[in-house]
């Protein structure tokens, strides 16, 4: 074109010349359009991908196999002391007789096939008869079938992960326990049906009676200790900050510094909850208490910061009208503007939660990833939190661990998907405009 | 009694002030004479006046008496552990506090049912103090505060100037963490570069902390430590490279797309859609790169002949790509949006089409905040740390082949200081200094980002 400019054009070669050139410029126009469209296609599909990975896995890992038997509740062999006392059913002998009445139905002969067929019930099958005797003492004596959870790779072996085709030697489990196991469907004695454990059971290294309880107790308690240090602490520095501060060089200190807190990676905060707050206070590791602390630090300054923009958005007319009528500086932020601003806060706040429930880094550092079978009843219990449950079920080799912790993603997400909901619907619900 | 309860006494007594006080004024006013503020102001002021000292020093001394008695403790400790080689203080509190709280593992040394049967005795002493100090100020002070309500007394001013103050006090939180940060990271650091000269931390090309121990029961040369961070820093860059040539380019394209081509249906649906992308917890992603990515990965590589590694570069850094996809595209659809609609219309009424005036007249008015959203998204990126932990191993390869299993820094950090770790160790030291190389760039990475930003936003005012 550059050539063109240089001698004079009639206006029909001109024309000719612009013609031919715009059907290219909008094939272009076309190519870009196609670029964005293909773009946005492909991280929406990844996000889809990435939602049905999960959810194909986690969704079963919801269901689990379970075998169902007829047991005698033997009095005498059950509650040796005979007073019903969980130490008395503890010591009794609840697996040898779950035992004897699976060997009833499938009967091995000789010890080679007996040791095969303790394999195919969960290890946890006494505790859950001691349970249903502690809760029902009347069922003692009784012969009452009962359904156990089997064992996880059993579990795997029925939904086809263990294939019967793979040579014997490589298989998790033998041709016998196979065969037990053909002989109990035969019967119908097992069954799939919703998890008693997922959403129950505390951490477990039995993958089939693992679930997220104890985790997620610890998570409430996490975020509960987070929102009380965050909400209150974040909402007065917004209004000091916005309100009351002199501009001065400390008030500019202040505000780099939150900007810069903000940017942090949550891994330093995690580092600075060991030195400072393990290093030098002596606070005990795991417990949600501490996890909190380091929660709210990462989270004040999405809280300041939504906070702020939500305080500097009441209009001016409202202080002046509370001005007026004699009302003090502080009863004006009290009274008018943080019921208004209210909104805004939480909005930012419940993101800001949202956040620190989906954090794991920092809370690997202070000592949450501890193995703990038992479910804090206080924010000074040791526990564990929802991710770090999921990333520590990640690690494990067991396949039927895959599922539970996609099951576990599930509920995050759920919950996550809640929250954000939530602060959707707040903003939209009680936003104002002036 | 323990300190829960002692809490909810000293907010019962504040709340027994508050009565009181709040009586006081009102029967002043019924006596007809004017008051110089609302009646409950009395109340609150002389609430104030017993709660704020009685819970700061109930808080001081539940703080510091662990403190002080974990150093006393050491007393009870035989001379022979506190001088043996593996002497470690963490542990031996640990075993101390343990029986206390009674969880016994097998039989227990005499030394530790002594300590712990001091530690028991201290609690308790300490409690006691802790209770009639916070008390007494609850009760003395909070009757000081009493004492001043009369009728001339400005009790609204009063109660304003302190909570005024308290809410100045709270936004010194954000310094003091900050400043938290900066000295935990700072004075382990420079007991590592005691220990490590720095020159062979930053430009040393084996990272190979695993041998701490071997090397301290003395098994010799061969199981030497070795802290040169430059693999790590090399596979961080590797990661973020891969990240990038991910987001960038789906990024930008759907800034542009969703800014310039689409209609407000389309934006209403999308722009959420990607969003979620940024909501999604990391330990998700993590678990997604190592299970379902990185196989699959790894089959097509072996498909076309290619031996990728289970735990790659390529997965972990395709998966942090995806997450970091909203980052750019959110502040690019920003800064684009933000460009003035004059600029466009200029563009267009010289016959341009939407193509010509993207890249001719949006993209270079809009650069400088697309850059500065890349650099957020490096930023976001370095200091990304499960997807790492979860999908791109902990082999310090010095590698820029993105088939091979790669660490990063935070990865490194974690893996370091995860579970029960020494700290006099060059080992645990060695994730100090790894944090305050990682603060220095993600601070220096934002400050230029806002700088960038800053000076792009001048143009059009």
């Amino acid at each position: 074109m550059n050539k063109n400019n240089s001698k004079m054009l009639t206006a029909d070669e001109a024309s000719k010349i612009v013609a031919s050139s715009v059907i290219r410029r909008r094939k272009k126009d076309a190519r870009l359009k196609t670029y964005g469209r293909i773009a946005i296609g492909l991280a929406v599909s990844f996000l889809i991908f990435l939602f049905v990975s999960i959810f194909s896995k986690g969704i079963p890992g919801f269901f689990q196999y379970y075998v169902t038997l007829d047991v005698y509740l033997d009095r005498d062999r059950l509650d040796p002391k005979g007073d019903l006392s969980p130490e008395s059913l503890y010591n009794g002998d609840a697996r040898s007789i779950v035992l004897e009445s699976l060997y009833k139905v499938i009967n091995p002969k000789g010890r080679k096939e007996k040791k095969a067929a303790k394999k195919i019930i969960s290890s946890n099958a006494d505790v859950r008869i001691s349970k249903m005797v502690l809760d029902n003492s009347k069922i003692l004596g009784k012969t009452i079938s009962i359904t156990f959870a089997v064992d996880d790779d059993i579990d795997s072996f029925l939904r086809g992960y263990i294939k019967r085709e793979t040579p014997s030697s490589e298989r998790r489990i033998n041709d016998t326990v196979i065969k037990f196991v053909d002989k109990l469907s035969a019967e119908n004695r097992i069954s799939y049906k919703f998890s008693d454990y997922i959403l129950t059971g505390s951490a477990s290294r039995s993958p089939e009676i693992a679930g997220i309880k104890g985790a997620f107790i610890g998570s409430m308690l996490t975020l509960a200790v987070c929102f009380i240090i965050a909400f209150p602490l974040g909402v007065a520095t917004a209004v000091y900050l916005e309100e009351f501060a002199p501009k001065n060089r400390i008030t500019e200190i202040i505000e780099v510094n939150i900007n810069n807190l903000a940017a942090v990676p949550s891994v330093v905060f995690g580092i600075l909850g060991l030195a400072i707050f393990i290093g030098v206070f002596g606070m005990p590791r795991s417990i949600p208490l501490l996890g909190g602390m380091v929660l709210a630090l990462m989270t004040l300054p999405t809280i300041i910061i939504s906070s702020r923009a939500a305080i500097r958005a009441v209009p001016p007319s409202i202080k002046d009208a509370a001005y007026g009528i004699g009302a003090s500086k502080l009863q004006t932020i009290f009274h008018h503007v943080l019921p208004l601003a209210m909104p805004g806060m939480l909005t930012g706040t419940i993101i800001g939660m949202a956040q620190a429930l989906g954090e794991t880094a920092p809370l690997l550092m202070i000592g949450m990833v501890a193995f703990i079978v038992d479910i804090p009843g206080g924010v000074t219990d040791p526990g564990t939190v929802l991710p770090v449950q999921i990333f520590m079920w990640a690690d494990f080799a067991e396949r039927m661990f895959i599922q539970k912790t996609s099951s576990a993603i599930i509920v995050l997400l759920v919950f996550l998907i809640f929250m954000n909901a939530a602060a959707v619907i707040l903003r939209k619900k009680l936003e104002r405009r002036w | 009694m323990n300190e829960y309860t002692l809490l909810i006494l000293l907010l019962l007594i504040s709340l027994l002030w508050f009565y009181f006080g709040n009586k006081t004024a009102l029967s002043l006013k019924n006596k007809q004479l004017k008051l110089n503020s609302l009646p409950h102001y009395y109340g609150i002021y002389v609430a104030l006046y017993s709660i704020i000292p009685s819970l700061f020093s109930y808080l001081l001394i539940l703080v510091f008496d662990g403190i002080l008695f974990s150093n006393l403790i050491m007393e009870f400790v035989p001379k022979e552990i506190l001088n043996s080689p593996d002497f470690n203080k963490i542990i031996v509190l640990a075993q101390i506090d343990n029986a206390v709280r009674g969880i016994y593992f097998g039989e227990q040394p005499d030394w530790v049912t002594i300590a712990s049967n001091q530690m028991i005795e201290w609690n308790n002493q300490s409690l006691i103090v802790n209770f009639f100090c916070s008390i007494s100020l609850a009760l003395g002070i909070g009757y000081l505060g009493f004492k001043n309500i009369h009728q001339e007394f400005r009790s609204r001013n009063s109660v304003e100037k302190i909570i005024i103050s308290l809410l100045g006090l709270s936004s010194i939180i954000a310094i003091l963490t900050t400043i938290g940060i900066v000295f935990s990271v700072i004075f382990e650091s420079l007991r590592f570069f005691a220990i490590i000269p720095a020159s062979e931390f930053l430009f040393g090309l084996t990272w190979n902390p695993q041998f701490e121990g071997a090397e301290r029961a003395g098994s010799g040369q061969e199981g030497l430590a070795s802290y040169g961070s430059v693999p790590l820093f090399v596979g961080t860059f590797l990661i973020s490279l891969i990240a990038l040539c991910v987001s960038v380019p789906i990024g930008l394209f759907s800034a542009v797309y969703l800014s310039e081509y689409a209609n407000k249906k389309e934006r209403s649906i999308f722009k959420p859609l990607l969003e979620i992308l940024a909501g999604i917890p990391t330990v998700v992603y993590g678990f997604f790169a190592a299970l379902t990515v990185a196989p699959l990965m790894r089959n097509g590589g072996s498909l076309i002949g290619l031996d990728v590694a289970s735990e790659s570069a390529l997965a972990a850094g395709f998966v942090m790509g995806i997450m970091i996809i909203p980052f750019i595209s959110s502040l690019s659809d920003d800064v684009i949006n933000a460009v003035p609609q004059s600029l466009r219309d200029a563009g267009y009424g010289l016959g341009s089409t939407k193509n010509e005036v993207i890249t001719n007249v949006i993209i270079p008015a809009a650069l400088p905040g697309i850059i500065a959203s890349i650099i957020l998204a490096v930023s976001r990126a370095i200091g990304e740390t499960m997807i790492v932990v979860m999908a791109a191993g902990l082999a310090a390869n010095l590698s820029f082949n993105p088939l091979d299993a790669v660490t990063t820094v935070t990865a490194q950090i974690v893996t370091i200081l995860v579970g029960d770790q020494e700290f006099e160790s060059a080992k645990t030291l060695s994730a100090f200094a790894l944090a305050l190389t990682l603060i220095v760039i993600t601070l220096i990475l934002n400050f230029y980002a806002l700088h960038v930003v800053k000076k792009y936003r001048e143009q059009y005012e």
